[in-house]
């Protein structure tokens, strides 16, 4: 088995690249690319339908494409991408060959059978029943069997990304721990294998309910672990994305973890306190106890949000601490102020770290307290803050990656570097509009999944205040230039792929070795690193301030009890 | 790097930066504050969720709700045809969602308390109560029971916020709260 693969070696980073992966790599990437393009312009149509002045699709359309838009973008795109991921961060990462590239491309073509099944199901118009899919509305059988053979091939998958770790120890290919990228990445792997369980807990039966062998389906029992299942995979997201970070971070910088430990102790946290996520999408459901959602919405006393506060500190940390190093020490910013911003990669990464933080984090904890989410629930709030966690978060940062994916596995040369260099800004500031105005709008009341705000059809009348239509329609501007951006990313991407000039072997640039030889861990000979530390510090603060604005806004309600 | 083995392999008794430290204390205890404040709330706040839940069919809740309409209907909203219930202060309520309205509006006084039960006879379905923002979730099958006390008056109306279909963007309901 062992002398089958075969391998190149990467000119830029040394690194021996399995030839097989490198496909895999490539295929799925691919892939997930389409799936972006797909659910993006489902996300655009969704975005003007539900901006009151231009409403453009029907009420049926407008079910569908929001079906679609979550299913595609939320699943299909991140999860491609994820497996690509995956195995870069096994194969590639670690100098291996790919635990059994056949079964890896069964993994591939039963998540392409399972992803064109779902859009199949949606688009025949009868499973237009949200990404979520709560019973007792029932989809088409093909769109949950879809989902299920999805699942499967991501286990599949896993096996491989597993199988890889045990043949590149077993050959000794690395010497010591493995990277602190691939330790993030056999994080999310963990967290995956505990989703696609969810998930094939309750589709399995949902699926049998759909073709008439079983009789119902409780709705809340469903809820319960099909939130297993939909909150757990942002997980996974968030452990990729956050890996991704610290490798963008040492890919442009040199930058090193200012401490292992603390790093690799806060990706810990994710495996062991994660999933019990699933009751943020309770606190409001009856036959659900308050211990419970207590308990579970804080994560345990909030031990997975210590693990992100932690990387959000290690990881401008550990820029800083290098930036310094190579000598820009000058006042608190210099830094900074001379990252190189016109790096798609890093410009993506660091605002995809800032609003992940401020925007994503911050209004996920407020969500998620149990009582909070009483002025919250179901109001397009929602939307606003996962749109900062997904696509702030998770989609800016594949793509901010992408760029050198294309050059070391796809040996391309970026085929517009100007398009390229204000993509992440373009779609980055669309991003931030589109969350910050439906969080606003949600907290004015506003209902998500909601074809028309005017409610001109019905029989009663409502209207809300002016100033919430205003922000939806803001949201609609928004959304355009996140689609630009979107559009900008995928032609780049597609064209470098297809028509770039392919890459010329530049001499291995490794930053600064001779300090890497005399320090040993990042921090080290850097004691101060004041830019940061004013960054977590203005994070604390607005963190502080927003938690006990919503609990004042809470205590105006009517009483309840 | 962190895209590299760790270049000691010992790397699990290197120091900790103060830095870190302070930061991972203050992330800490910030967390087990909020952790606390959500037991406070429930001691001292107005606003929580009261835990009493039954299992119930739509039958069943259809036959209460509409005993409790023909007792206390005092007229119609308008020339809708939806009977608006006036119900004695502290006594059960019930509201029924299903697709696609909020069955009957209520008429409520204000500052009294009120056991609102609510069940859905169909899908799930959202209750949001705007402009004073409550937004709860109405499961089938299982009957929530909250007590309210509206503190304000005048017209408040219940949007269904969870998708329950086409009609979904029609399904309004209705408080009045009177003085």
């Amino acid at each position: 088995m062992a002398n089958q693969a075969q391998f190149r070696t990467c000119p830029e980073t040394g690194l021996k690249v399995d030839l097989a992966a490198e496909k895999l790599i490539k295929v799925n990437a691919v892939v997930a690319v389409v799936f972006l393009a797909v659910g993006g312009l489902f996300g655009l149509l969704v975005a003007l339908t539900r901006w009151p002045a231009v409403h453009i699709l029907p009420d049926s359309w407008f079910y569908l494409a929001l079906t679609a838009h979550g299913a595609d973008v939320l699943l299909f795109w991140i999860i491609f991408f994820e497996m690509a991921m995956l195995y870069f961060c096994s194969a590639i990462l670690l100098n291996s060959r790919l635990a059994a590239p056949k079964l890896a491309w069964g993994a591939f073509w039963l998540m392409i059978a399972g992803a064109v099944m779902a859009n199949v199901a949606v688009l025949q118009g009868n499973s237009s029943v949200m990404f979520t899919s709560y019973v007792p509305m029932q989809a088409a059988p093909h769109f949950y069997l879809g989902l299920i053979l999805f699942a499967v091939g991501i286990l599949v998958g896993l096996c491989c990304f597993f199988g890889t770790l045990v043949i590149a120890k077993d050959e000794k290919t690395y010497e010591g721990s493995v990277p602190l990228v691939t330790f993030g990445a056999i994080t999310a792997a963990i967290i995956a294998v505990f989703t696609v369980a969810c998930g094939a807990i309750i589709l399995i039966p949902t699926f049998l309910w759909s073709v008439g062998l079983i009789p119902t389906i409780d709705p809340l029992i469903y809820k319960i672990v099909w939130w297993g299942f939909g909150h757990a995979s942002q997980q996974i997201n968030v452990a990729v994305h956050v890996s991704i970070w610290y490798a963008i971070a040492a890919m442009t910088f040199g930058a090193k973890p200012l401490s292992e430990k603390v790093s690799r102790t806060a990706f810990l946290m994710y495996i062991l306190f994660l999933q019990l996520a699933s009751a943020h999408h309770l606190l409001v459901e009856p036959g659900v106890s308050s211990e419970w959602k207590i308990f579970n919405t804080s994560y345990a006393m909030y031990l997975a949000v210590v693990g992100s506060m932690v990387h959000g500190m290690t990881i401008p940390g550990a820029i800083e601490a290098a930036q310094r190093k190579r000598g820009l020490t000058n006042g608190i910013w210099e830094w900074l102020r001379k990252a190189p911003w016109s790096n798609p990669a890093f410009a993506g990464m660091f605002m995809s770290l800032v609003m992940f933080g401020f925007l994503g984090g911050i209004s996920g904890v407020i969500l998620g307290t149990e009582q909070l989410n009483i002025i919250m629930h179901n109001t397009v709030y929602v939307p606003g803050h996962f749109h900062a966690t997904v696509v702030a978060g998770t989609t800016l940062t594949f793509m901010a990656f992408t760029y050198p994916v294309i050059n070391l596995i796809f040996r391309k040369e970026i085929i517009w570097p100007k398009v390229a260099q204000y993509q992440p800004y373009v779609f980055g500031l669309g991003v931030m509009g589109i969350s910050v105005f439906m969080m606003g709008a949600g907290t004015l009341g506003v209902a998500r999944r909601h074809w028309d705000i005017t409610f001109a059809d019905a029989t009663l009348s409502f209207e809300y205040p002016p100033m919430a239509i205003m922000l939806m329609g803001l949201n609609g501007l928004a959304a355009i230039l996140a689609a630009a951006g979107g559009l900008m990313y995928v032609s780049v991407v597609i064209a470098s792929i297809w028509k770039g000039k392919p890459r010329e072997v530049v001499a291995v640039s490794e930053p600064t070795p001779e300090a890497e030889a005399l320090t040993s861990y990042g921090s080290a000979g850097t004691l101060h690193l004041p830019g940061t530390a004013i960054l977590v510090g203005i994070f604390f603060l607005s963190f502080v301030l927003y938690y006990f604005i919503n609990w004042k806004y809470l205590a105006t309600v009517w009483p309840l009890s | 790097m962190a895209i590299h083995s760790p270049s000691d392999r010992i790397w699990w008794n290197k120091p900790i930066e103060k830095m870190e430290l302070i930061w991972i204390g203050i992330a800490f205890c910030w967390g087990l504050f909020m952790f606390c404040a959500m037991i406070w709330w429930h001691i001292y706040g107005e606003q929580n969720l009261s835990n009493e839940t039954y299992k119930t069919t739509p039958e069943l809740f259809e036959s209460r709700t509409e005993a409790m309409v023909e007792a206390y209907t005092v007229r119609e909203e308008g020339d809708t045809g939806i009977p608006v219930v006036h119900p004695p202060a502290g006594s059960d309520v019930y509201l029924l969602a299903r697709r696609w309205e909020f069955y009957p509006i209520l008429e409520l006084d204000m500052g009294q308390s009120y056991r609102i039960h609510m069940s859905s006879t169909d899908w799930q379905h959202g209750f949001s109560l705007q402009p004073t923002n409550i937004n709860l979730q109405i499961h089938p099958g299982y009957e929530m029971v909250l007590t309210i006390t509206p503190d304000s008056s005048g017209v408040f109306n219940i949007v269904c916020n969870e998708f329950c279909g086409i009609g979904h963007h029609q399904m309004l309901g209705r408080i009045h709260v009177v003085e």
